[in-house]
């Protein structure tokens, strides 16, 4: 029902939409597809190495609600964050170089696939620990409230967080604090290898949201307009100084966990449809149907897209290494940070 | 007698367990279907049911205080945590909960709980998956910290946790896994609170646990070559801490060194200075040495990584200084 209703909002914004966001949108998704499989080879070559866990399959999520953002806004993740990262605008040369642990890398190679961080994109961070960026988000709410600022804080996190208590002590702050985060979960059915069904008593995730008197949605994940479509209004809401919302978005990681998982746990058949549904495959089909794009410029944009990721390869490949010296940097504020 | 990983060890431990005592049952995230993120559960599932080998939600708070509760109520839970990086969010259920219980009841309730977890670096995993927290535990009065480097004690000692009724954090080492070694078959016991000499020497006692054993013996391998004969003490166990045989092996040689992977300020090296410093203070020709990581949080960089750890080199370039 949540469903067919952004479904609804989502067929209406096409219309709607500009060519140019909708170019974006798809520029930004396939920025995202490529970089994974560059890593997923990177990694296989011994250039990337430690957890490594891609966000391909789940594009529409981060392109879809980070583009209802404005770029003050602010962004905090997971492990799972390459994704998230491109879409909030970070350099995909930094992203790499921080995944192949060098010195000009986001968290200059400290921080490695899971902790990427860029202050000046409102990136705020990749975080491992499951929930670990719930209480973070509310936190940075709490910040922009008590300067009177007009952000928004969108956090993202795994359906396997909502078994945390961070979850709900996060959930139940925010709403009684009226804070203006936006909670989206992005349920791909697995947390590991457990299904969403075998660790949640209520596998309408959104649902959630009624207990803490919030708003709650669910919505398609592999349709970056109907994320987009249901972020724009979590937004507003939290502007308006309404509080906070959650949203859940149904998606699929097209790979493993991680680079080190073959997921046997799931079959072929349940793989395939979900790829059939490819977000990004998707899009494309939609925009040439509609005629509000040709093979042409979009085949432009995929090779845009290659020579961006070609880049940040060679930049990453070329970048130093971290010098020793910077091992005990970082561990505290350079002069405590006395003004 | 076979030649068994650390792995493929606590797993025959588990399964004599399970079939030995009905009360024993095992449960944490990804143990039965996926059998465990290291496989340390591998093949449970299939022979002992979900009744037994249960896999919880991700909930860390409550998967351990699960266990409190289910031990108070007459069963020997394991509690595999993922990795002890997550037992963080366990501490309440840990610290306030499974180490007071018996005390503050006056000895009326007791928690017969094993909270196996995995721990360590080296594998690249950055600052919230690499660290070793056996201190934080071992500054906890009412636990018990077990920490074994070999096959045989993975066993031995897991086995031993399971037959006495205070709660206990096992920490196994992740880079042990596929380490191989003798094992006895069946019922086999190594004592809580009894130190393994693993080599003997007089010049030097290098007293150690968990992964840092084996650079330790390397250490010592290249020290006898340079004519420094050092002996080498596997802990085992935390607490209890066999001091003894510490102090007996520090009487002969003069000379102590403690190498730990946790970090060097406030780590279990301190305890363990401190009460060599006690008992065989006029033994001592030098001061006693820590060999233990940085104290900085584990780097992802391959290099720096490396850097930060204790390694056999660095236990060779500190003991060349002390003899
Ligand atoms: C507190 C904590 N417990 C366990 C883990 C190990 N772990 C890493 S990812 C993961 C599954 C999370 O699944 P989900 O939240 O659905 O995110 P997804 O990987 O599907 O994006 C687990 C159990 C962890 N990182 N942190
Ligand atoms: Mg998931």
């Amino acid at each position: 029902m949540a469903l067919e209703r952004e479904k609804h909002i989502a067929e209406r914004a096409l219309l709607t939409m500009g060519e140019t966001q909708l170019l974006d949108f798809y520029r930004r998704m396939v920025l995202i597809r490529r970089f994974e499989d560059k890593v997923a080879e990177m990694y296989s070559r011994g250039k990337i190495t430690g957890f490594c866990h891609l966000y391909a399959g789940e594009e529409a999520v981060a392109v879809g609600a980070i583009s209802a953002l404005y770029d003050k806004d602010f962004v905090v993740s997971t492990y799972r964050e390459h994704g998230h990262c491109l879409a909030k605008g970070v350099a995909p040369r930094a992203v790499m170089a921080e995944l192949f642990g060098k010195a000009t890398g986001l968290s200059r190679g400290h921080g490695g696939s899971m902790h990427l961080f860029d202050a000046e994109q409102r990136f705020m961070g990749g975080y491992a620990i499951v929930g670990g960026g719930l209480p973070l988000a509310a936190g940075l709410g709490l910040a922009v409230r008590y300067k009177e600022e007009p952000q928004v804080v969108c956090c993202f996190f795994g359906d396997g967080a909502l078994p945390q208590g961070a979850f709900h002590e996060a959930l139940n702050m925010t709403s009684l604090w009226k804070l203006p985060v936006i909670f989206i979960c992005e349920n791909n059915f697995y947390g590991m290898g457990t299904l969403v069904q075998n660790a949640i008593c209520q596998e309408e995730l959104y649902k959630f949201a009624e207990p803490y008197k919030m708003p709650g949605v669910r919505v398609d994940g592999m349709d970056v307009l109907a994320v987009h479509g249901a972020t724009l209004e979590a937004a507003a809401r939290a502007r308006e100084g309404e509080g906070p919302s959650l949203i859940e978005a149904t998606t699929y990681r097209f790979r493993g966990h991680s680079m080190s998982d073959p997921a046997e746990y799931r079959s072929k058949r349940e793989e395939r449809i979900w790829q059939e549904r490819d977000p990004i495959k998707n899009l494309r089909r939609k925009l040439l149907h509609d005629g509000r794009a040709n093979e042409a410029r979009l085949d432009a944009i995929e090779n845009e897209v290659a020579a961006v990721i070609d880049d940040a390869v060679k930049f990453a490949e070329d970048s130093p290494e971290p010098s020793l010296e910077t091992l005990g940097k970082y561990v505290y504020v350079d002069g405590n940070g006395a003004e | 007698m076979a030649q068994i990983s650390y792995r493929e060890a606590l797993n025959q431990a588990l399964r004599e367990e399970l079939d030995r005592d009905e009360r024993v049952f095992i449960m944490g995230e990804e143990v039965g279907y996926f059998g465990g993120a290291f496989k340390v559960t591998d093949g449970l599932l299939a022979v002992y049911g979900e009744k037994r080998v249960r896999d919880t939600p991700i909930a860390e708070l409550t998967i351990v205080g699960a266990g409190v509760g289910a031990a108070m109520g007459g069963l020997k839970p394991i509690v595999e945590l993922m990795t002890i990086n997550f037992g963080l969010l366990a501490m309440d259920q840990i610290v306030n909960h499974a180490a007071k219980i018996h005390y503050m009841f006056g000895g009326h309730a007791k928690v017969p709980l094993v909270i196996r977890a995995p721990q360590g670096a080296g594998h690249q995993l950055g600052a919230q998956h690499s660290q070793s927290l056996e201190a934080y535990f071992l500054h906890c009065p009412g636990l018990l910290v077990v920490i074994p480097a070999t096959p045989a004690d993975a066993k031995g000692l897991l086995k031993s946790c399971l037959r006495q009724d205070n709660p206990v954090i096992f920490l196994e080492h992740e880079t042990l896994y596929g380490v191989k070694g003798e094992v006895p078959d069946g019922e086999y016991l190594t004592p809580l609170g009894q130190a393994n000499v693993l080599r003997e020497g007089k010049d030097l006692t290098i007293v150690s646990y968990s992964k840092c054993v084996y650079d330790a013996i390397a250490a010592a391998e290249a020290l006898e070559n340079e004519g420094v004969d050092a002996e080498v003490i596997d802990l085992r166990t935390l607490n209890p801490l066999d001091i003894t045989t510490v102090v007996e092996s520090v009487r002969k040689t003069g000379k102590a060194m403690v190498v730990y992977e946790g970090w060097r300020t406030g780590g279990a090296g301190a305890e363990i200075a401190a009460q060599i410093y006690e008992a065989a203070f006029d033994d001592l020709d030098a001061p006693v040495e820590r060999v233990a990581t940085l104290d900085t949080p584990i780097p992802y960089n391959a290099r720096l990584e490396k850097a930060a750890l204790p390694s056999a080199a660095d236990i060779v370039k500190v003991a060349e200084r002390m003899v």
